[in-house]
């Protein structure tokens, strides 16, 4: 359980700045989905969180700076799933797995009783028996999908960061993506961060959505009020109509240009 | 996992006793010398409690046939376990920091430097060398191969500031190709050593004696040594500089620790050896194909393997066309490739 505090964070690559003053709250165990077009400074986002780009201001997780952490300390309190994580064709899904617990192994330290038990149950829970011992080389992309959210999940990381995470994958493995990480999160109180293309899973999965463009929120707030036609046309600058089904969930259609 | 960490020491173990058998070999053959079996009885004796007054052992060696074997043989037995365990745990290391399997240690420039350093003395100084207390050549090497891959390394980071290996691959192209053209310039302009400098390159143990191993093993201790403590984290760079600094691996820095470390034992071996081809880009795929790709069974297999397989191909290099010798680099290629071949084949074919 983990709040993620955004204080006034900027990202410059060069004299490029693709993230400017950025700053938002993340209650523990909530899910933040990050949309917006290509280029809108999601996944820098997200990799100023991890620790992989420099940023000036701020970022606070349960009252402390995470700039202030250790490299491992801070491993083990944010799991980062990028957009095409690189699975070595050769290596088996149980040493996959077992690469989450890198952040608690020391520098000269070996897996212990412990982390080999943790990675036994991360496995048991998701179902994953059968394809831990087989190469990752040979896995379907739903399977390997799971296996890397499994290695997040052997981070025992309270923060989760998923960035696009099910874009190679179909319609169905995708819902299966999102369910596991929704089940994880109520289990766990996992805090998710998420960067997403697919504004309708956007909506279905997110407690709170914020939209960027050119690295700054444009709109942040409930599904409803984010996914509007008009805000999605100004920024996306898509015609789209936004259906609300009787449950809640909001569905965006795209809309043809010429009829 | 348990049953996993037993798998790899039982291969460990094998490989080691495979490493004993090939060395045992390698002291039993050659020209002169006692009858073969004695050898094995003769090295056992002299361990203190198999011999006299302990359990009886008694080869019948006499004191010359003992000279060869210990003074002859052994060395260069012990000098070729130890280049090619250095080599080929050199490929195994540079082939996971630069995730590219088509890496040897000589990458950044190891053996080109060393290569030049031979160059600049066997024509400088020439002959006259034969004279001096120590041979300069090793030493020259040595120094020339390290600050070879030291201006590589310095022109990389500077451009790519580490964050990426490929620009440090790149400088080590660009370094590999200016030191060998200022060597082929020297030699162009002294064609009468040439023979002799094309003699050090192929890459020799003829001359092996126990000042050549006291000479490198330090180096290679203090090389293995370091390599075989970040064994886990060349599994966690599998997953690429990213994702591997994301789970908290300080990547730069691994990656520099492990460039010295195969560097310093590279350009060691390469100063008491030649450049023995080969060894540091093959042997570590043998090593995957037959006992897994991890870096917790490849760098210890990398060290057994390698320096039975380079003791293997010194046995005809030295006995085929004896009493000359085929040089060590032609036979590891010759015995080395047709192997590798089969056995990424019948790999293949099993998977």
């Amino acid at each position: 359980m983990s709040s993620v505090e955004f204080q006034h964070l900027a990202v410059n690559y060069g004299r490029r700045t693709v993230i400017r003053d950025f700053s938002m709250a993340v209650p523990s165990g909530s899910w933040l989905g990050l949309i917006g077009p290509n280029g809108a400074g999601k996944s820098s986002l997200l990799r100023s969180v991890a620790g992989l780009v420099k940023y000036s201001g701020d970022i606070v997780v349960d009252g402390s700076s995470l700039s202030l952490r250790s490299r491992s300390r801070r491993a083990s309190l944010v799991a980062y799933v990028p957009q095409e994580p690189i699975l070595p064709d050769e290596m088996t899904g149980r040493e996959y797995v077992m690469l989450g617990r890198t952040p608690h192994i020391g520098y000269f330290g070996h897996p212990t009783k412990h982390d080999r038990a943790m990675v036994d149950d991360v496995i048991g829970r998701l179902g994953l028996d059968e394809i831990a011992p087989r190469q990752l080389g040979v896995l379907s992309g739903g399977e390997r999908q799971r296996l890397v959210i499994a290695r997040a999940l052997a981070t025992e990381a309270p923060i989760l960061l998923l960035d696009e995470p099910t874009s190679a994958l179909d319609i169905g493995h995708q819902q299966q993506a999102f369910e596991l990480v929704e089940r994880l999160r109520r289990e766990h109180g996992l805090t998710v961060i998420s960067a997403m293309h697919d504004l309708t899973l956007a909506g279905m999965y997110s407690d709170r959505l914020a939209l960027m463009h050119e690295g700054s929120v444009v709109a942040d707030g409930s599904v409803e009020a984010v996914l509007s036609a008009e805000t999605l046309a100004e920024f996306y600058g898509v015609r789209v109509t936004v259906h609300r089904e009787a449950d809640g969930t909001v569905v965006v259609v795209p809309r043809r240009e010429q009829l | 996992m348990a049953e996993q960490r037993r798998s790899i020491t039982a291969k460990v173990l094998l490989s080691l006793l495979i490493l004993v058998v090939v060395a045992c070999a390698g002291a039993m053959s050659g020209p002169a010398g006692p009858d073969w079996w004695r050898i094995p009885l003769a090295l056992l004796e002299r361990i203190p409690g198999f011999g006299e007054g302990g359990l009886g052992i008694s080869s019948g060696v006499t004191e010359r046939e003992w000279s060869i074997i210990w003074d002859i043989r052994m060395p260069r037995v012990v000098l070729a376990g130890i280049v090619g365990a250095t080599l080929s745990l050199g490929g195994a290391s540079y082939q996971g920091v630069f995730r590219n399997p088509l890496v040897d240690p000589y990458l950044l420039g190891a053996a080109a430097g060393g290569g030049l350093g031979a160059t600049i003395v066997i024509t400088t100084i020439g002959s006259d060398r034969l004279d001096w207390p120590v041979d300069p050549v090793p030493l020259v090497a040595f120094v020339f191969a390290l600050g070879t891959v030291a201006v590589t390394y310095l022109v990389g980071a500077s451009f790519g500031g580490m964050k990426t290996s490929s620009t440090l691959v790149l400088a080590g192209v660009a370094m590999v190709s200016l030191t060998t053209a200022i060597q082929t310039f020297i030699l162009q302009r002294n064609s009468d050593v040439v023979r002799e400098v094309y003699n050090w390159i192929l890459g020799r143990l003829a001359t092996a004696s126990w000042g050549d191993v006291v000479l490198v093993l330090p180096y290679v201790v203090l090389s293995t040594t370091v390599l075989l403590f970040h064994r886990r984290h060349l599994d966690v760079l599998r997953v690429g500089d990213e994702e591997a600094a994301a789970l908290g691996i300080p990547v730069a820095r691994v990656r520099l620790t492990v460039v010295v470390a195969a560097t310093l034992g590279t350009a060691a071996v390469v100063a008491v050896s030649g450049l023995i081809g080969f060894v540091g880009l093959v042997v570590p795929h043998m090593v995957r194909l037959m006992a897994g790709s991890t870096y917790r069974v490849v760098i210890p297999l990398a060290v057994t393997v390698g320096g039975a397989f380079l003791i293997l191909a010194d046995i005809p290099g030295r006995t085929l066309s004896s009493p000359a010798e085929v040089p060590i680099g032609v036979v590891t290629a010759f015995i080395g490739a047709p192997f590798f071949i089969i056995l990424l084949r019948t790999r293949q074919v099993t998977r």
